[in-house]
């Protein structure tokens, strides 16, 4: 019987606790409220800006990139006196890379007050997310989903290039560079962003002047050891190496090849970008590796220094990667967007989101990660890709 | 009025202990889900809290029928998760493909949550077969890995559908040759997209009581002593007769069918599935809430499974230090329910017992 009052107290504690919970955050959201009221007599109102991505779990990495890039442009808008005289309120919540995280980040954020979503970072919960901002019609850009199903809806536009983009763009540049006949594939079968790239690739092959010679899967879970498929790559004579996959596995196969002394050309996408920062990694083997990315380090133009350098000194001299850069500019698209829009923070979201579709088709941004950045309706970004050349530890441009 | 009520409460006390005690239970819940639809219908509910009523529901579920396996059955299962992934997977396919064929949502909901059932059901007969002749660490291991396999299976499996059928492979979604206008529903790791979400709370809500029942039932049947006679003792259980596999196979497979229902409830609220989520972790996470409430109390199975989901949301304001912090909280808890200690700090300082004390010094008083 005791153990029954208890069972009982715990449940009217948890109800409790989740009223009180409830009351809180109504009191929060009517302080926002309060605030805004408070601050448009001032004529200054805020902007609400969430974003969403992984900051803890295995993905991590991304995640921490965009919320920190995110918050050096924040501030620089912030600085210069906001968009249109409106400062912008950023917030980042976690979803750990799990779609039903996402979703409860994303109400989180709205409990808040968003009125635009940066986000998400990774594709798997950007599918479960825009379901929600669809229902919602509020406006989000995500920065480095790549996932064309993420951008199904009208209210949705991207930074980075889609997965099918990139395999295609490689397989184009690979045959017009003439680099190669016999190409071999290594891809990382249980991951969304290497499957896609890989698929694109395969298909666009077919029309260039190349044959894919071997196409060998790995998953999360068998990431150690690539001396299979790199034999099997090498028994079939290929000259290069097509590596859609990110830069962790990379480092593991180039030095696997080079201790079986197999040297063909690697050629990668985005998901390269960061391989001369891994520890313990003997960078002379990264030697000659293409890779097509929209943004490298140490480039060096002006806007590009201005970024990596205010990135170093914020976060103990890590070296921004292109999720980063995406994020960076996502902010810079969205003042763009509110700029050409001229809609109000006093808007509803939904008005809002409505203003910036239309205005994201007109925009024409330049940003770290191209120069001339424009969307279509379906949003998609429209910008050249760049490939970029590992010579003496530098990423050089290749052209 | 009140002579209607003595007789209720006279008609209550008759109900023996395990009755009583479901329905306090289920009154419990239902209590709970009339305050939370009220307050949605106010609109003074957090979105956030909204949106998680159906996630409480699934892990409920989950945690429920794994104490079926873990505290009713004796058998420690580290692969539940795996049940939950064909359930989703099952259940979100069927939905799919039958979208424009039944436009009955409720009809189509229904059969979709029957069928991940009996699929999961069906995958827990076969698996229990071969583990259920092991006990202890062996078995804990052995579904460790048979979650595993589900999961990695799932995750490189491509199935498309055209006028000509289903097609099957596990390379990549060209070597499915589908016809123009041919679907490609499961698409290896990227899983499942584009689910109907016909998960409600009240579906959910419904779908937790009925699971509840049938595991009560269960238990109190013959079948139900027999499960709890093979936990307490096999050898003995064997010595009297009990057919110690048959009794294993079936609360194994009825467990695994209603983690199957959660994974359908699970795949029709968030918009896409992948394989990838049912992993270990996930079975950890979902032992935890058994653990925590209780080996066999499928009440605290639920009140832990509701606590533990809401709980890491709620810590969203310490940032970098939630999961920190949840994991110092779920130690706390898990102490303060479970330490010898604790157990008996809170016997001597309940409620019942300061009730139970004024009333015996009233009745002294008056004496």
């Amino acid at each position: 019987m005791k153990k029954r009052i208890f069972s009982l107290l715990m449940v009217v504690s948890i109800l409790m606790l989740s009223l009180a919970a409830c009351g809180t955050k109504e009191d929060k959201a009517d302080n926002n409220k309060d605030n805004k009221q408070e601050t448009q007599d001032d004529g200054a109102d805020k902007f609400y800006i969430g974003g969403i991505g992984p900051i803890t779990g295995a993905a991590a990495v991304y995640g921490q990139h965009v919320m920190n890039a995110a918050q050096i442009a924040v501030d620089e808008i912030n600085a210069a006196g906001g968009i249109n005289g409106a400062l912008i309120e950023y917030r980042f919540e976690d979803d750990v890379h799990d779609p039903e995280k996402a979703v409860n980040a994303y109400n989180t954020l709205k409990d808040w007050g968003m009125q635009i979503l940066m986000g998400t970072v990774t594709s798997n919960p950007g599918k479960a997310v825009k379901e929600e901002t669809h229902a919602d019609n509020m406006f989000m850009l995500t920065p480095s989903g790549s996932a064309p199903e993420v951008v199904q809806y009208d209210n949705a536009f991207q930074v980075c290039f889609t997965d099918p983009n990139q395999g295609k763009a490689s397989a184009v540049y690979i045959a017009d560079k003439g680099l190669a006949s016999k190409v071999a594939v290594i891809y990382n079968s249980s991951d969304v962003y290497s499957t896609g790239i890989y698929e694109k690739f395969a298909e666009e092959a077919n029309n260039q002047n190349f044959e894919i010679v071997s196409a060998e899967a790995f998953t999360d879970d068998s990431n150690s050891d690539f001396a299979v498929q790199l034999q099997k790559a090498k028994d079939n004579g290929a000259e290069l190496i097509f590596l859609p996959i990110y830069y962790e596995e990379a480092t593991l196969i180039l030095t696997q090849a080079a201790a079986m002394d197999f040297k063909p050309l690697f050629f990668g996408c985005d998901g390269l970008d960061g391989i001369l920062g891994v520890e313990n990694f003997d960078t002379a083997l990264a030697e000659g590796v293409m890779l097509l990315t929209p943004f490298a380090a140490d480039a060096e133009d002006e806007k590009t220094q201005k970024f990596v350098s205010a990135y170093k000194a914020a976060h103990d001299g890590t070296v921004p990667n292109q999720f980063a850069a995406d994020s960076y500019d996502a902010i810079y698209i969205i003042k763009a967007a509110i700029e050409k829009s001229g809609v109000t923070p006093d808007m509803s979201v939904s008005d809002i989101c409505d203003g910036m579709k239309d205005a994201m088709t007109k925009i024409t941004v330049d940003g770290l990660t191209g120069a001339g950045m424009t969307w279509s309706a379906s949003g998609e970004v429209n910008k050249d890709p760049m490939a970029v050349i590992i010579r003496d530890g530098q990423y050089t441009s290749a052209d | 009025m009140k002579a209607q009520l003595v007789k209720m409460k006279s008609q209550v006390q008759k109900l023996n202990r395990s009755t009583r005690s479901n329905v306090i239970t289920i009154g419990v819940i239902v209590i709970a889900y009339t305050i939370c639809m009220s307050m949605i219908k106010a609109g003074n509910m957090s979105n956030l809290l909204q949106n998680l009523l159906v996630a409480m529901c699934y892990y409920a579920i989950m945690a429920v029928s794994l104490n079926l396996t873990v505290g009713i059955l004796g058998q420690l299962s580290l692969g539940h998760a795996g049940f939950m992934c064909i359930g989703a997977f099952t259940g979100a396919f069927f939905s799919k493909i039958m979208v424009g064929t039944i436009d009955n949502v409720l009809i189509r909901f229904t059969l979709a949550i029957l069928i991940g059932a009996a699929m999961a059901g069906l995958f827990g007969v076969l698996i229990g077969i071969v583990v259920l002749r092991l006990r202890g660490d062996y078995l804990a291991i052995v579904t460790l890995a048979f979650g595993e396999i589900i999961k990695n299976v799932l995750n490189v499996l491509y199935i498309g559908y055209d006028s000509r059928g289903i097609h099957f492979s596990v390379n990549d979604t060209a070597s499915l040759n589908l016809e123009e206008g041919g679907m490609v529903i499961i698409k290896g790791a990227q899983g499942i997209s584009g689910t109907p979400r016909n998960s409600t709370f009240t579906i959910g809500v419904i779908l937790l009581i009925l699971t509840y029942l049938v595991i009560v039932n269960l238990i109190n049947s013959r079948s139900g002593r027999a499960i709890m006679a093979i936990r307490d003792n096999h050898i003995a259980a064997e010595s009297i007769g009990i057919d110690i596999t048959k009794y294993k196979i079936l609360a194994f497979s009825i467990s695994a069918a209603l983690a199957g229902v959660a994974g359908v409830l699970y795949s029709h609220n968030i918009a896409t599935v992948q394989s990838t989520k049912f992993g270990y972790n996930t079975s950890i996470l979902i032992l935890v809430f058994v653990v925590l409430g209780g080996m066999g109390n499928l009440r605290g199975s639920i009140i832990a499974a509701i606590l533990l989901t809401v709980l890491p949301e709620y810590l969203r304001f310490m940032r970098d230090y939630r999961m920190l912090i949840y994991a110092i909280v779920l130690i706390v808890m898990m102490i303060f329910n479970w330490a010898p200690a604790c157990v008996n700090w809170r016997k001597k300082h309940s409620l019942k017992g300061f009730i139970d004390n004024k009333i015996r010094k009233k009745a002294k008083e008056e004496a």
